[in-house]
């Protein structure tokens, strides 16, 4: 009996306990497209170059090309999606540059992700971005301008139309 | 006698410190965690797609499989920035966002609350992108391996959700794991509400490593890559992230170069791993059982049906019971060879009468470079002298 009612006062309590602002900070990372994430901060591509040369171009080669079989580019393939070898990169498919910022933050450089302050990564992005011809060398990026920045396929995505293969008995 | 042998005996004389006991015919001794047998050789096939060791995957070899239940040891894997070793006293679970009170969850606080054991499949979204292009591999390893089935054990997402109370506007969950690339994908509520599960168990022990060790998402009948690993962030929104994995990756190409977005749940698949390719069958023909699996994300696989003769004829295959919603379906069928060339095949229906399409009906609609969520019909060619390839 004392058992089964200390069974029930444990499975009555919460088992999560409240999350503190600051666990809460130190944890989140995630950016919206619309802006909501980023950090106050910001840079360009002539900063970022300097960056990539050191921490990026030892994968992505010297301008983004990346290696055959090794690392993917970062940069090329407009213009290649309808065709029968489509090249998907930042430049030719990614419909967000938020997402750039996102996962350079993220998960690069591949090794040491998260090291570098909002600061390079907004330089680096801009030079991805600058890379592609999607923004100029000095044009700033920062928590303003980049959710701004039109993509070139940011229209090239449609929903689901599940189920849109029909099958013949 | 055998080193292994030698070894064994020696060492169990140095536990026991008695150096006279004569050598043992009664058979190995026991172990704590036990092992196959030496003499059984299945293992998974790793290719990994960068120079960076941890971005590839491996694939379950499918054709020396038994049942419905693939071995922990033997799960599919496929990982964007390796396996981390994760000490469970020290990971969390935090769910923020558009909730009332933000809440962290030890695991042990998860072990704690009232479980569910689900069998469900799980298969990488990616699993078949050469047989898409027309250039399969040749066998059903590698040609489907990423593809796997569990009985997982956790608790109801819904319940965490609720204790940390929905906000208005809440319509996401984004998913983050504690992998060093934080890989991260958005899920829409209404299904995080349905049957997601937070889950800890994999076939009654702990999850593997590579399996997520000591948290995932398990969201039954969906793309392998949104039953996130290592899970150790739930953020509720209205929005969702655009992450690179929901943009970049696992958005499928139309032939008119646009691509489907939120493609998640997988339709009904099925294929014959016994015979496939790279087999080799006794010359003269005679009786083989034909068997395979099925699968569907869209609720329970209602029927399978076999052809010898490359889909000119179809035969219904014996469904093993229980056959359990979105889980793998063991199909047989009893085959008499006359020894002459056959094309096998299976084509299986789920319960909302949807039927496995051919090559020729996916690509009409989807085209040769969609990559992901390719589940056409896999025929294989036995040749008279009993090989078998893929066609
Ligand atoms: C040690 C090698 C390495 C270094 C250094 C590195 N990366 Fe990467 N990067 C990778 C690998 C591997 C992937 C693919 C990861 C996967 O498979 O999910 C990748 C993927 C990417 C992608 C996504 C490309 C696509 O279209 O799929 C971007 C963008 C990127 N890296 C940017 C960067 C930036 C910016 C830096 C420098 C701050 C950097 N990387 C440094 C190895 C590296």
């Amino acid at each position: 009996m004392y058992s089964l009612m200390l069974l029930g006062a444990l499975w009555a309590q919460p088992a999560g306990r409240p999350a503190t602002a600051e666990e809460i900070r130190a944890r989140d990372i995630t950016v919206f497209p619309n802006g909501a994430g980023l950090p106050a901060g910001g840079g360009d591509a002539v900063k970022g170059a300097k960056i990539y040369e050191s921490r990026c171009a030892l994968c992505h080669n010297k301008r983004g090309e990346g290696k055959a079989g090794e690392y993917p580019a970062l940069v090329g393939g407009r213009g290649t999606l309808a065709t029968k070898a489509p090249k998907k990169t930042v430049g030719s498919y990614w419909p967000y540059a938020t997402t750039l910022w996102d996962y350079i933050n993220r998960a690069m450089p591949f090794h040491q992700p998260r090291m570098l302050p909002p600061n390079d990564v907004y330089s680096v992005t801009a030079y991805i971005l600058f890379l592609n011809g999607i923004v100029a060398e000095t044009e700033p990026m920062n928590e303003r301008t980049l959710p701004a920045v039109r993509m070139p396929n940011r229209d090239g995505f449609i929903p689901d139309a599940r189920p849109d293969v029909k099958a013949r008995r | 006698m055998s080193s292994r042998r030698r070894f064994l005996t020696a060492g169990a004389a140095a536990l026991t410190g008695c150096q006279n006991e004569e050598p043992s015919t009664s058979g190995a001794h026991m172990r704590a965690y036990g092992e196959r047998s030496p003499h059984e050789k299945p293992v998974r096939v790793i290719r990994e797609l960068t120079a960076s060791k941890g971005t590839g995957s491996s694939r379950t070899p499918l054709h020396e499989i038994y049942g419905i239940i693939t071995p922990s040891a033997l799960h599919y894997e496929r990982h964007h920035s390796g396996v981390p070793d994760i000490d469970p006293a020290q990971h969390t679970l935090l769910i923020h966002g558009l909730v009332e009170k933000p809440l962290v969850f030890s695991v042990d606080a998860i072990r704690a609350r009232p479980a569910v054991s689900r069998v469900y499949f799980l298969e990488c979204s990616g699993n078949s992108v050469g047989d898409n292009r027309g250039a399969p591999f040749p066998d059903v390893q590698g040609s489907m391996g990423l593809l796997s089935c569990s009985e997982w054990t956790g608790a109801s997402l819904r319940s965490l959700l609720e204790e940390a109370g929905l906000k208005p506007g809440a319509k996401w969950v984004i998913a983050e794991g504690a992998d060093n690339g934080r890989m991260a994908r958005s899920i829409p509520l209404e299904k995080c509400l349905e049957d997601t599960l937070v889950v800890y168990g994999q076939n009654g022990e702990a999850l593997r490593p590579e399996q997520g060790y000591p948290l995932r998402l398990i969201v039954p009948g969906w793309e392998g890559n949104i039953n996130v690993k290592w899970l150790h962030r739930l953020h509720v929104a209205a929005e969702p992230a655009m992450s690179v994995k929901e943009t970049a990756f696992y958005t499928e190409l139309m032939p008119d170069g646009k691509a489907q977005m939120f493609t998640y749940v997988m339709e009904a698949r099925s294929v014959i791993t016994r015979p496939s390719g790279g087999m080799k069958l006794p010359v003269g023909g005679g009786i083989h059982e034909v068997t395979g699996l099925a699968w569907t994300g869209k609720g329970s696989i209602r029927r399978v049906e076999v052809s010898t003769d490359g889909g000119k004829t179809y035969h219904d295959a014996e469904l093993q019971q229980p056959v359990l919603p979105q889980a793998l379906v063991r199909f047989r069928y009893r085959w008499q060879w006359d020894g002459q060339e056959a094309v096998l095949q299976s084509r299986c229906t789920d319960e909302t009468g949807y039927l496995q399409p051919t090559h020729a009906e996916y690509a009409a609609v989807r085209g040769l470079n969609s990559g992901y969520h390719y589940n056409a019909i896999k025929p294989w060619f036995v040749r008279a002298d009993g090989s078998v390839k893929h066609v």
